[in-house]
């Protein structure tokens, strides 16, 4: 079954306070190299049936109206997953 | 005078919300997040707690629960609703306020007393109060840092829609020392700190007169008493 891939990013002008935390433990880990962090989310969904325009739209409105918070967040890429080599539908 | 709170998976803080309410002198209506039914209830509090664990975004599923559609429409005919701590935050993803609650700047939980201003006392929860009152309740949040665009936040302060702000140091991040905010109606609050856990003497902050004293939440459940008693 086809799996759609939606990426959300905290905002690039808000404080990311949990890629923050993580930056600061690359710098005690010596990775100096590695100045910063920022954490998102990333969700796959699977899908019942074939991919076809109409359900991007809807995972598009999804995406943006639940998978994400425009307030404090952007929905940075839709994209659908390869079937996996072998598998059968 | 009867007011609903609502019960999610993960509420914390509706028992507290319904005790203040009955200190306060209204009767408490416990409803359930799974229901299409506010019970004819005068006002509705969405209390703290960490509504299915918070996943997603802080209050966002629960936002979409079956009980949110009838609070939205209550709301949105002016019905008073205070959401507190995890229900301001539900308020805002289910767009009744505006701006956002990210994770605290410096990445831990607080949980202290807190000193707030009182900024605008003409909402259907604050009208109790004196402009400028200095306040002390509850503060315990891990994503309580309030922010929105540069241009919702110019005129969330030019029309008065900041409530309550934070005196001294500020607890989590918030832009302005926002602590809560209002609707351009004045009946939807939200408020990152916790009135319902400063209503009866010997479990309330310290004050300067004695231990465990202070009270100063329960003008925010008066206030609305009186609202919907002068209004009905």
């Amino acid at each position: 079954m086809p799996t759609i891939v939606v990426e959300v990013m905290p905002k690039a002008e808000l404080l990311d306070p949990q890629g923050k935390a993580v930056a600061g433990a690359l710098g005690r880990l010596g990775k100096s190299r590695f100045t910063s962090v920022r954490l998102g989310k990333r969700f796959e969904i699977t899908v019942a049936g074939h991919v076809d325009g109409a359900m991007l739209a809807e995972i598009q409105e999804l995406a943006d109206t639940v998978l994400s918070n425009s307030v404090i967040e952007d929905v940075v890429g839709i994209h659908v997953l390869e079937a996996p080599a072998g598998e059968t539908h | 005078m009867r007011v609903g709170v609502v019960t999610f998976p993960g509420s914390l803080d509706d028992r507290d919300a319904q005790r203040a309410i009955r200190l306060a002198g209204a009767e408490p209506v416990a409803l359930w997040h799974g229901e299409h039914d506010l019970h004819g209830v005068d006002a509705l509090v969405l209390p703290g707690g960490f509504s299915y664990g918070d996943y997603l975004r802080a209050g966002a599923i629960a936002s979409l629960s079956p009980i949110m559609a009838e609070v939205i429409d209550a709301a949105n005919k002016g019905m008073p609703v205070l959401g507190i701590c995890n229900g301001f935050q539900m308020l805002t993803e289910a767009h009744l306020l505006e701006g956002g609650l990210i994770r605290n700047d410096h990445g831990s939980f607080i949980c202290r007393d807190q000193q707030l201003r009182v900024e605008n006392t003409a909402t259907d929860w604050t009208s109790g109060f004196e402009s400028g009152q200095e306040i002390t309740v509850p503060l315990k949040n891990g994503e309580g840092g309030f922010i929105a665009a540069a241009e919702t936040l110019e005129r969330l302060e030019g029309e008065g829609h900041v409530v309550v702000r934070y005196l001294g140091v500020n607890p989590n991040g918030s832009l302005n020392d926002i602590a809560g905010i209002t609707n351009a109606r004045g009946n939807v609050v939200g408020l990152m700190p916790h009135p319902e856990h400063a209503v009866e003497p010997g479990f309330g902050p310290d004050t300067a007169d004695a231990m465990r004293s202070g009270v100063d939440g329960l003008t925010f459940f008066t206030s609305v008493i009186a609202r919907v008693l002068t209004t009905a």
